[in-house]
C-alpha cells in the first residue's frame, strides 16, 4: 500500500498547493477534547496531522509544548490511548496522513516492534523521534521498513553538508526543516536564512521540505511557501488549548478559535 | 566459562558507548555541537599546553592534590579497619565539582566560547562553574530547580556574588533533571557563543567520558598516595552516587586493578521500598534521558519519575551510563543508604573526625557504618569525601529541629 504521506504530497504538487501541517499533543487536555480537536483539524482541511506523544522531559520543546505534554500526562495520556485516538479518528478519516512525534524513551519502553506494528494497524504514516539522530537509527530502521512507517527526520540550521547526506539516507516521506536554532514556539524564523538553507537542501534531495518551529501567522506561511512545500504549526494551536485549560474560554469557543485560526492561515 | 578480561580504560567506544549504555540521543540541533565538542576535547587531551594549564589551575587555584587522610576514629568505630578519606571537600568551593569545571571551561575558552551555561542540583556544580567563570571573566548562567534554590540558599547567594545569573526552573519537577533540560534548551538556542558545562558523568557523549577524565584526578592521586603510605592497593573503594562523577573520578584509575573491590552508594531516600528515593541502579531500568541510555527511575510508560533524597546533589532519576555498564559487568557493586542513615553518619563524622561532611558523602560513610561487620581487621578502604557540609547546615538543622538564624 502506498503511504498516505507520499500520496498527499503528490496530490498537493499536482494541484500546486502547499501542505499545512498541524501539531497537537495526544490527550491534551484530555482524551475526549483531543478527539474533538482532531475533528476540527479535519474539518478545516489540514493536510497532515502531527500528534505529539507526551513525555516528562521534552528536551527540544519550548514552554508551550512542555506544558501541553504535562497536561496530557496528567490526564492519563499513554501510548495506548494515543493509538486509540488515532484508531477512532480513522473510522471517518482515511486520507489525512498522521505523523507521531515523540521522544525515544516512551516508544522504547512500549517495545519497538509492538510500537511500529501498532502504528501500522491504527493508521499512522510517519514517525519523528526527536532524540534519535541518524547515528542511532538502527534501533528503528528494521521496524519502519517492515511496517512501512515513514521515518521523518529533522534538519536544522546547525546541520552541515556532511550530516545532511547522512540524514537523507534515512529519511522518507518529507524533510522537516527546523527554522530556528532552538526549541519549539519561541524564536521567530528569519525567512531569508530559511530560504537559503532550503535551497541548499533541494540540491541534494527530491523529498518535499516542510518548515516548522516558531510559525504563527499567515504572512510567515505565505513567505515560507514561496520556496518550501509546506509549514508546520504547533505551539500556536496548543496556545488555544491552554486558554481553555486556564478557564478563559469554553471548549466550544476554543474549537471555534482553532477553526478560525486555521481558516485564516489557509486564506 | 571464564569471562574475558575487560580493559576498562578502552571505554567508551567510538559511538560513546559503554557496552550498550551511553551513546548520543539528542535532537539534531545538538548533534553538530556535540561532535565539535568531542573533536576539540580530543585535541585538547593531547595538547601539552592544555595539560599544563589544567595542572596549573589544579595546583594553584583548586588546591590539588587533596590529602588522603587516615580517619582514625571512624576506622576504630568500624572495627579496626583502615579508612582513608580522599579529601576533595578541601578543594576550592568545597567539593570535587570544580575539577571538572576547570577542565571544561578551559576547553570552552579554547573553542572561543564566551557564555557558559550549567545545571545544578545541590548548587555545588553551579558554584564551581560560577567560580571558574568569574576567574576567566565569562558570562555564566546557572539553571536551578525552584525547589533546590530553596534548599540550597547559601550556594545561591554565593553564585550571585560571583556574578552568575540564576535562572529558576519551574518546569517538570523543578529539580536537577529539569534544570538539565533547561540548560540543554538554552544551549540549542544559543549555539554560537555558548558552551554547556555538564556537572556529572551523564548527558550525551562525549560528556560522560570528558567529565570522568577530568574527575579521575581524584583516583590518580589517591592511588599514588595510598601506595606511598600503605605500600599496597586498597581492598575497597567507596563513594556516593547521584549522577556519579565523584565516584567515577575515584574508581576509574582502579577499574583494571582486579583486587580492588568497588562500591557505589546511591541515595535511598526514605527507603528503596518506598517511592521516595533516588536509587536508579537498584530500582530503575534502562531507558533514554538527557542524551544517553542508562538506568532511570521511570514508570511503566517510560515517563521519568521524581527522585527523592535529603541531599539535593543525589536527587537525580538517572545515573552516568558508565555506572550502568559497571553494574551489569559486576565490576562495581551498588548499594544505597537512606536519608536517616546519612544524617547519622553526618553527625558521627562531625564528632569523631572534626570534619563536617556534605550530605552526599555522608551516604558513602553510612554504607560503611551499616556494613562494618563485613569488613576484616586492617582492611584498607578509601572513601571519597567529595564535599563539605557547609552548604547543608541550614537544611540539616531543619531536619534536626534546630532553628538557625534566630532574631
Amino acid at each position: 500500500m502506498e503511504n498516505r504521506i507520499e500520496k498527499k504530497f503528490k496530490e498537493l504538487k499536482s494541484s500546486n498547493k502547499k501542505a499545512l501541517i498541524t501539531f497537537i499533543t495526544s490527550g491534551d487536555p484530555n482524551y475526549k477534547t483531543s478527539q474533538k480537536i482532531m475533528q476540527t483539524l479535519r474539518l478545516n482541511n489540514v493536510d497532515l496531522i502531527e500528534i505529539g506523544i507526551p513525555f516528562s522531559d521534552p528536551m527540544a520543546d519550548g514552554p508551550t509544548i512542555q506544558r501541553s505534554s504535562q497536561r496530557a500526562i496528567k490526564s492519563g495520556s499513554k501510548l495506548e490511548s494515543t493509538f486509540k485516538l488515532i484508531q477512532e479518528f480513522r473510522v471517518k478519516e482515511k486520507k489525512i496522513p498522521i505523523i507521531l512525534m515523540g521522544y525515544f524513551n516512551p516508544i522504547f519502553q512500549y517495545g519497538l516492534e509492538r510500537f511500529f506494528k501498532k502504528c501500522r494497524i491504527v493508521g499512522v504514516d510517519g514517525i519523528i523521534v526527536v532524540d534519535l539522530p541518524p547515528e542511532e537509527n538502527d534501533y528503528i530502521l528494521r521496524f519502519t521498513k517492515k511496517f512501512n512507517i515513514h521515518n521523518i527526520r529533522l534538519l536544522t540550521p546547525t546541520t552541515n553538508k556532511k550530516r545532511l547526506k547522512q540524514i537523507l539516507k534515512y529519511t522518507n516521506g518529507f524533510l522537516y526543516y527546523i527554522s530556528v536554532m532552538g526549541i519549539t514556539g519561541t524564536k521567530k524564523p528569519s525567512i531569508l536564512e530559511v530560504e537559503k538553507s532550503v535551497k541548499e537542501i533541494r540540491k541534494m534531495s527530491n523529498l518535499p521540505i516542510c518548515v516548522g518551529f516558531g510559525i504563527t501567522n499567515r504572512n510567515q506561511i505565505k513567505n515560507l511557501n514561496r520556496f518550501s512545500d509546506g509549514c508546520v504549526v504547533g505551539s500556536a494551536i496548543v496556545k488555544f488549548i491552554e486558554e481553555f485549560c486556564k478557564g478563559k474560554v469554553t471548549e466550544k469557543k476554543m474549537l471555534t478559535s482553532i477553526s478560525d485560526f486555521l481558516a485564516n492561515l489557509q486564506k | 566459562m571464564r569471562k574475558q578480561k575487560i580493559n576498562y580504560k578502552k571505554f567508551p567506544d567510538k559511538q560513546g558507548r559503554f557496552g550498550k549504555f551511553g551513546g548520543r540521543f539528542v535532537a539534531e540541533t545538538l548533534m553538530p555541537l556535540l561532535l565539535e565538542v568531542e573533536e576539540q576535547y580530543k585535541k585538547a587531551k593531547k595538547s601539552n599546553d592544555f595539560k599544563k594549564k589544567l595542572e596549573y589551575y589544579f595546583t594553584n587555584y583548586v588546591g590539588r592534590p587533596s590529602p588522603l587522610y587516615f580517619a582514625k576514629r571512624i576506622s576504630k568505630q568500624l572495627g579496626d579497619v583502615k579508612v582513608y578519606f580522599k579529601r576533595d571537600e578541601l578543594n576550592h568551593t568545597g567539593a570535587h565539582k570544580i575539577n571538572n569545571c576547570v577542565g571544561q571551561i578551559l576547553l570552552a575558552m579554547k573553542m572561543g566560547k564566551k557564555r557558559i551555561v550549567a545545571e545544578t542540583g545541590a548548587g555545588q556544580h553551579g558554584l564551581a562553574t560560577a567560580t571558574v567563570c568569574a576567574l576567566f571573566d565569562l558570562k555564566c548562567i546557572i539553571y536551578m530547580g525552584k525547589l533546590d534554590i530553596k534548599r540550597q540558599a547559601p550556594n545561591v547567594f554565593k553564585m550571585k556574588l560571583l556574578g552568575a545569573e540564576i535562572v529558576p526552573v519551574e518546569s517538570g519537577t523543578a529539580t536537577l533533571k529539569d534544570a538539565m533540560n533547561e540548560a540543554l534548551r538554552d544551549w540549542v538556542s544559543n549555539v554560537d557563543d555558548t558552551f554547556y558545562v555538564i556537572g556529572t558523568v551523564a548527558g550525551p557523549h562525549p560528556y560522560p567520558m570528558m567529565v570522568r577524565d577530568f574527575q579521575s584526578i581524584i583516583g590518580i592521586e589517591a592511588k599514588k598516595q595510598i601506595l606511598k603510605v600503605e605500600k599496597k592497593l586498597p581492598n575497597y573503594l567507596v563513594a556516593c552516587i547521584g549522577g556519579g562523577s565523584n565516584a567515577l573520578g575515584l574508581f576509574y584509575p582502579f577499574l583494571n586493578d582486579e583486587s580492588v573491590q568497588i562500591f557505589g552508594v546511591e541515595a535511598g531516600g526514605e527507603g528503596t521500598n518506598t517511592k521516595k528515593h533516588a536509587a536508579s541502579l537498584s530500582k530503575g531500568k534502562p531507558g533514554f534521558l538527557h542524551g544517553n541510555y542508562t538506568y532511570l527511575l521511570q514508570d511503566e510508560h517510560g515517563q521519568i519519575t521524581d527522585a527523592h533524597s535529603i541531599s539535593a546533589g543525589l536527587d537525580y532519576p538517572g545515573i552516568g551510563p558508565e555506572h550502568s555498564w559497571l553494574k551489569e559487568q559486576g565490576r562495581v557493586k551498588y548499594f544505597s543508604a537512606t536519608d536517616r542513615e546519612a544524617l547519622e553518619a553526618f553527625k558521627l563524622c562531625s564528632k569523631l573526625e572534626g570534619i563536617i561532611p556534605a550530605l552526599e558523602p555522608s551516604h558513602a560513610l553510612a554504607f560503611l557504618l551499616k556494613n562494618a561487620k563485613k569488613f576484616k581487621k586492617n582492611d584498607l578502604i578509601i572513601m571519597n569525601m567529595c564535599g563539605r557540609g557547609d552548604k547543608d547546615i541550614f537544611s540539616i538543622s531543619e531536619h534536626l529541629d534546630v532553628k538557625l538564624n534566630q532574631k
